[in-house]
């Protein structure tokens, strides 16, 4: 019973009044400003940032959780009722999700979209709960080297399992890095890049440049590039699911929801390559594949189904180990650090009503879901037919309202500005925002562990590879510099092999 | 300034007569339904996609980042280096630097044929109309309050980027400035900058 009793206390936190308040205010918020074409879940997180400041960390926390939910199924609303996916992971959504609909039958699709996403993500969570404290038990034994393995290594991968150009997104997340370098040092107190600026003395923080490069870069890049190409239908009826519908996706989903927590667990693409996958293997096992794209339900349930447990599972490499495996991660690894949370493998121990907290706050989050995503989508379906042109500028003054707000500080909508600028450049010219954010994120982290062990093997960068893990770290590190090249040389070797990926050329849309 | 392409893409007319009819109008679902294979869709969004900017705008963005890279490197330098066991504040900008300046020199000459960028079109001057409004805003918004400056970017980006009938802007931008301040000063009384 040890091990539960925790748990257990943490729903009490969770199960107030106030907390299951705030998730639900927190769920459909996050679900009105993840309708928004254009602005996926890391975008609606940034702009919502605010909204988690003023209130205790475990509300906040639990207010994030409904947030994330909320604005993921933001994102499969519009993956269905408009063919715009707010970001990868729903893209094999719209093939079958937007056949429906066209059937008149978006409802369907949404209900299952909803059964489906509530089911993997809870066989995600209840697998967070069984596997996270495990990890973080073995993670307690890191050391400044193996953090110094792990926060390169975690930056790589999600540089290079993103869509873009490798070389753009590595080139993005030096940048990131060179970002968090900014202000005072903290081993020697002298101050960088801070041009005697005050403002930047203290270094650079994380709100207005997640604010800016996700939400007003997204803001900006729309505005050039409408999206309402497709009308959203007027009415969305029958949202519970038919029995036939139920039975037909029932195994999808099942499927899907491991498929989607085992895949989830990776860091970099996680959602992604789950939701694609647990596609490919529906159309697989399916009597009837050629139904697939033309309004399958198990087309719409498994690659939901997947990308909530995914999402979901990508908690536990930063709950336990402290590295945000995706850049949603990074946003809401950014809002527990503002909570004064610091996620990683001490979390666990030393407290654990936080941790269960969270984590608990997951459940709660994805039943809220679950509960109101039905009765709502009437709701979305109104603004959808509100003109990209009239939610523009709302979205844009409650971005630069509500960073204003954290800080009271007219500087930080400065740089709200300049970093959506960079984030609209960056968009254009082809750089993922991600990397940069993720690698912001872990800077710090990343110089002082490495300078620590630095110290700790008294400046001989070989003693990186005289400890076990942190030497198969980086091992994995070398090999996914080098697969690139490997899989060039072998693809020349054999160039008469006909090409089976599948493309994706079709931009993140963060 | 806007492309015709966004006026009358919607398959109820133009957005104005779509308004006109009011939200209540139920949206006509296509009689024959066409597959949409997973093929046509990638197709279609590729076609839907802005032209690319080719290869130029590859050297550009690499050049860019080469010299924010080589003046990292510089400021780093100034910094000190120190030595591995006795690192001097420039010694991880330092690193960090390095790697941006080869990463953007491999760009140049191996990455600069894949045409991932997007050409500027006669809309991208619709951006630079909106962070101009922005840094109205921002440059006011300390001395004047958030009212005006809220009242008047609405204003802008409805009647103007968004090309909405003025009395649509100006009824809006009335209502959501109001709104702002009911929700930010009233309820919440955030802090924020206000003349009333």
């Amino acid at each position: 019973m040890d091990f539960f009793a925790p748990v257990i206390n943490g729903f009490g936190v969770v199960l107030e009044p106030t907390n299951l308040l705030y998730c639900l205010i927190g769920v459909v918020i996050g679900m009105l400003i993840g309708v928004l074409p254009g602005l996926g879940p890391a975008a609606t997180i940034a702009i919502l940032l605010p909204l988690t400041y003023g209130v205790e960390p475990v509300t906040a926390i639990i207010m994030l959780a409904g947030i994330f939910y909320g604005a993921q199924y933001g994102g499969t609303i519009t993956s269905v009722l408009l063919r715009l996916p707010g970001e990868a992971s729903s893209v094999v959504t719209v093939f079958d999700g937007y056949a429906l609909a066209r059937q008149g039958k978006a409802g369907t699709a949404l209900g299952i979209a909803a059964l489906g996403s509530f089911f993997g993500g809870t066989v995600a969570i209840i697998g967070l709960t069984l596997l996270a404290p495990v990890v973080a038990g073995f993670a307690l034994d890191f050391g400044p080297p193996e953090y110094t393995a792990l926060a390169m290594l975690g930056i790589l991968l999600v540089a290079t399992v993103s869509n873009g150009s490798k070389l753009k997104s590595i080139i993005a997340a030096s940048l990131g890095l060179l970002l968090a370098t900014v202000g005072r040092d903290t081993f020697t107190g002298e101050s960088r890049f801070t041009f005697d600026n005050l403002s930047l003395a203290d270094g650079l923080d994380f709100v207005p440049i997640a604010m800016g490069i996700f939400g007003l870069g997204e803001i900006l890049y729309n505005l050039e590039e409408r999206h309402n190409k497709v009308q959203a239908p007027a009415k969305v009826a029958n949202v519970w699911p038919s029995r036939k519908d139920l039975k037909e996706s029932s195994g999808a989903i099942g499927r899907g929801s491991l498929l989607g927590f085992f895949l989830g667990i990776l860091p970099g693409g996680g959602a992604t390559i789950a939701s694609l996958a647990a596609y490919a293997m529906e159309k697989k096992r399916s009597k009837t594949p050629e139904r697939f794209g033309r309004g399958a339900v198990e087309g719409v349930a498994a690659p939901e189904s997947a990308n909530n447990a995914a999402a979901t599972s990508s908690f536990i490499p930063l709950l336990t180990l402290g590295i945000p495996a995706n850049a949603t991660m990074a946003i809401i690894f950014g809002a527990l650090l503002i909570q004064g949370v610091t996620p990683g493998p001490q979390l666990v121990q030393n407290d654990p009503e936080l941790f269960w907290g969270v984590v608990n706050s997951m459940y709660i989050g994805n039943i809220l879901l679950l509960i109101m995503s039905i009765p709502l989508v009437g709701v979305f379906v109104k603004i959808l037919r509100v003109r990209a042109a009239i939610l523009a500028p709302i979205t844009v003054l409650i971005t630069v309202i509500g960073v204003y707000t954290i800080n009271n500080s007219i500087f930080d909508i400065w740089l709200v500005i300049v970093f959506g600028v960079l984030g609209y450049l960056m968009k254009k010219f082809g750089f993922e925002p991600g990397p940069l954010v993720l690698a912001f994120v872990l800077g710090s982290l990343l110089e002082e562990n490495l300078r620590r062990s630095l110290l700790l093997f008294g400046g001989d960068p070989a003693g990186f590879a005289g400890r076990p893990i942190s030497s198969v770290l980086l091992l994995v590190f070398v090999a996914v510099m080098l697969l690139p090249l490997l899989q060039k040389a072998f693809k020349k070797t054999r160039a008469t092999a006909p090409a089976a990926t599948a493309r994706h050329d079709e931009k993140e849309r963060v | 300034m806007i492309s015709p392409s966004h006026e009358a893409l919607t398959p109820g007319g133009s957005p104005k007569e779509a308004a006109a009819a009011g939200s209540g109008s139920p949206l006509e679902v296509p009689a024959a339904v066409e597959p949409l294979t997973a093929e046509q869709l990638a197709a279609e969004w590729d076609e839907e996609r802005p032209p690319h900017a080719g290869v130029l705008a590859n050297v550009g963005a690499a050049v860019a980042a080469a010299a924010l890279g080589a003046a990292g490197l510089a400021m780093s330098l100034a910094m000190g280096l120190g030595t591995p066991e006795k690192p001097e504040p420039g010694m991880w900008p330092f690193l960090v630097s390095l790697v941006m300046v080869v990463m953007s020199v491999a760009l140049l000459l191996f990455g600069r044929k894949k045409l991932d960028a997007e050409a500027f079109s006669s809309s991208s001057w619709l951006v630079v109309a909106g962070v101009g409004t922005l840094v109205g805003f921002v440059a006011v918004v300390g001395i004047a309050g958030f009212e005006i400056p809220s009242l008047l970017l609405t204003f802008i980006w409805l009647r103007f980027l968004g090309k909405e009938t003025w009395r649509m802007s100006i009824l809006l931008s009335f209502i959501v400035t109001a709104a702002f301040y009911v929700i930010f000063v009233v309820a919440l009384s955030v802090p924020i900058p206000h003349l009333f």
